[in-house]
């Protein structure tokens, strides 16, 4: 984290974790993305900012394809997400079988801003979920994993209680955890900590602090600049569907390039 | 009031010795006002029970020893066999269309919607009694019966239509679909309850949909789906006695075979309604159960936070059994 000097040079492309190029995506009558591009590296975190329906959330969920794409590709370790090139010149893009799809996805962590624990199960159960139910692991093997990672996220002793009798912090620690033991190579965070009380961000964000020192890809939509300032390698402000600039945090805090983004981080700041 | 006061109360007052005036307003038990109306109200009830029950009881026109000696008649006793399981298999056939139904009802595709909506539009929209006998009587449409190329091509086996259609079969087949239809309807009233982040959150550990469905989603639709569940089984415990136009040797079916030859109409349809009443009492108990076992966060989970802590009834007086002397003693 700390070699930022070497991120100024074009990086060597096997180093590229996401990959997204002219993506767009419009519902209905309305185009959400007007054709995004951006690389992010191995280990790096991407914090993404914007105001409220710009299309952040829908940008993450079509990097694991919970959308579709009109057009643009969208590439994970260099594989192409969600669709295959097809015909006789390879022009067109075919969606994936659910197969493929799925086994795309489980490489790819995803973090909701509510959290959506599965709610009839303890915290060790939701985290067991995909090993078990997905990668065929053994229940005991399974649980031990889960507890180890409840540890990490500070959860150790609530491992056996249902979603309904811990906080909303710490129900996000465990959505963080379960995502985590699908042993991604990228984590999506969609303003994780926008539903919580103001008391227990704090503890979600320690836990992607850790996260992001332990060298996670991670790509993060939030409205907490003070964590964007300080953990963020680069940070991204997107409006109306398109990027409007990308810079190092000091950058792009300190001195904004656009009118757009200092309109916008007088809002927050 | 103070003629009341739980004398218990004064062991809260160990910790705080020296203030007896505080232990005396700890001591004040809260008690019901007295409803004088409501008892008056049970009273009436009880007199017009009692009096329904006697005319019943005493009427020279009920002849009790026939009901008695019926009751655990052999005929009627395998009649009664029959009722469960007709019951038991339509419920597990109907549920099992109903979750195809619905799922193929919330599919992405118009042509499962279609067919599905097509499903309980005809057979919610026809009487059972219809279906029953329709079935029943299939050989008038289809004399054989057997599985080869369609649009009449050959044929590998075959069988005659009457011979496979016996009355417990079409009464499987009619109260299984129907069931079918109504089932559908709950249990996609059951998964649109349960919030879309639930698919997605699955989707992201790369779950199928099959998964999603069995393992996330109807899990948490059971809580709205038992009760009219519920309901549906209880009410299927009765309409089973239909099958008796068609022969369908169920307890209704051997009742009146019973009642014809030995014309005790009354007394049969006594015996008969003893067992539905059994049934279906039997029903509502374990429907009271289950749904509490379903009931989201409320009883299983509070039992584990605090089963050990508050023994006996929770639902029931509040403050009042919740004396501090309780505590200090265990
Ligand atoms: N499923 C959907 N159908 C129609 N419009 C949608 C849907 N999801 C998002 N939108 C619209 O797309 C725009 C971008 O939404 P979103 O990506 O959630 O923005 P953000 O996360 O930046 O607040 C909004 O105008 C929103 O109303
Ligand atoms: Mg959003």
């Amino acid at each position: 984290m700390s070699d930022t000097g070497t991120r100024t040079a074009t990086p060597p492309a096997e180093n590229i974790v996401l990959s997204a190029r002219g993506v767009r995506k419009r519902f209905a009558d309305t185009e959400v993305l007007k054709g995004i591009d951006l690389e992010v590296r191995a280990g790096e975190v991407l914090c993404v900012i914007g105001p409220s329906g710009s299309g952040k959330s829908t940008l993450l969920r079509c990097f694991n394809h919970l959308e579709h794409i009109d057009a643009g590709r969208i590439r994970v370790d260099g594989e192409l997400i969600g669709y295959e090139q097809h015909g006789p010149s390879g022009r067109t893009l075919r969606e994936l079988r659910p197969r493929d799809i799925r086994r795309q996805r489980e490489r790819i962590g995803m973090v909701f801003q509510r959290f959506h624990l599965f709610p009839h199960r303890t915290a060790v159960r939701n985290v067991m979920e995909g090993p078990v139910a997905v990668k065929g692991r053994t229940r005991a093997e399974a649980e031990r994993q889960a507890r180890e990672l409840l540890d990490r996220v500070g959860l150790a002793d609530r491992a056996d209680h249902y979603p309904a009798q811990l906080s909303g912090g710490q129900q996000q620690r465990v959505a963080i955890a379960r995502a985590l033991a699908m042993e991604p190579t990228l984590m999506l965070f969609d303003e994780p900590t926008s539903a919580l009380d103001p008391e227990l961000v704090g503890e979600v964000l320690g836990v992607m602090r850790d996260l992001a020192r332990s060298g996670m890809t991670m790509i993060v939509v939030t409205h907490e600049m003070g964590f964007a300032r300080e953990v963020a390698d680069r940070v991204l402000f997107i409006d109306q569907g398109a990027v409007v600039e990308t810079g190092r945090p000091d950058e792009l805090f300190t001195d904004p390039r656009h009118d757009r983004t200092r309109a916008f981080l007088s809002t927050v700041l | 009031m103070n003629t009341d006061m739980n004398p218990h109360g004064t062991a809260a007052g160990h910790a705080q010795a020296g203030a007896p005036d505080q232990d005396d307003d700890l001591a004040l038990r809260v008690t019901r006002r007295p409803r004088p109306g409501h008892w008056l109200a049970v009273l009436a009830a009880a007199l017009f029970t009692a009096w329904l029950a006697y005319t019943v009881i005493v009427n020279p026109h009920l002849h009790w020893d026939v009901v008695v000696d019926h009751l655990f008649d052999g005929v009627i006793l395998e009649g009664l066999w029959v009722t469960v399981q007709l019951t038991l298999i339509s419920m597990a056939a109907g549920v099992a269309i109903g979750v195809l139904i619905a799922v193929m009802q919330l599919s992405g595709s118009p042509v499962l919607r279609l067919t599905a909506g097509a499903y309980t539009w005809f057979f919610r929209g026809t009487p059972l009694l219809v279906q029953l006998i329709f079935w029943f009587n299939l050989a008038l449409l289809f004399p054989v019966i057997g599985i080869g190329v369609p649009f009449d091509g050959p044929k590998f086996v075959e069988w005659q239509t009457n011979l496979v259609i016996t009355g417990f079969v079409a009464a499987l087949l009619g109260l299984s679909i129907n069931e079918g239809a109504y089932m559908a309807e709950i249990v996609r009233a059951g998964i649109q309850s349960v919030d879309p982040g639930q698919r997605e959150a699955g989707a992201s550990i790369g779950m199928s949909n099959r998964r999603i469905l069995t393992r996330i989603i109807l899990p948490q639709a059971m809580r709205v789906i038992i009760p009219p569940f519920g309901n549906q089984f209880i009410s299927m415990l009765k309409t089973t006695s239909l099958v008796s136009v068609i022969a369908g040797a169920d307890l209704m079916t051997v009742s009146q075979h019973l009642y014809l030859a030995n014309f005790e109409v009354i007394a049969l349809l006594m015996v008969a309604s003893i067992w539905y009443l059994v049934l279906t009492t039997l029903a509502s108990v374990a429907q009271h159960f289950i749904e509490r076992h379903y009931t989201p966060g409320a009883a299983p989970l509070r039992r584990r936070v605090l089963g050990d802590l508050v023994p006996g009834r929770t639902g029931r007086a509040q403050g009042a059994d919740r004396t501090p002397a309780k505590e200090g003693a265990s």
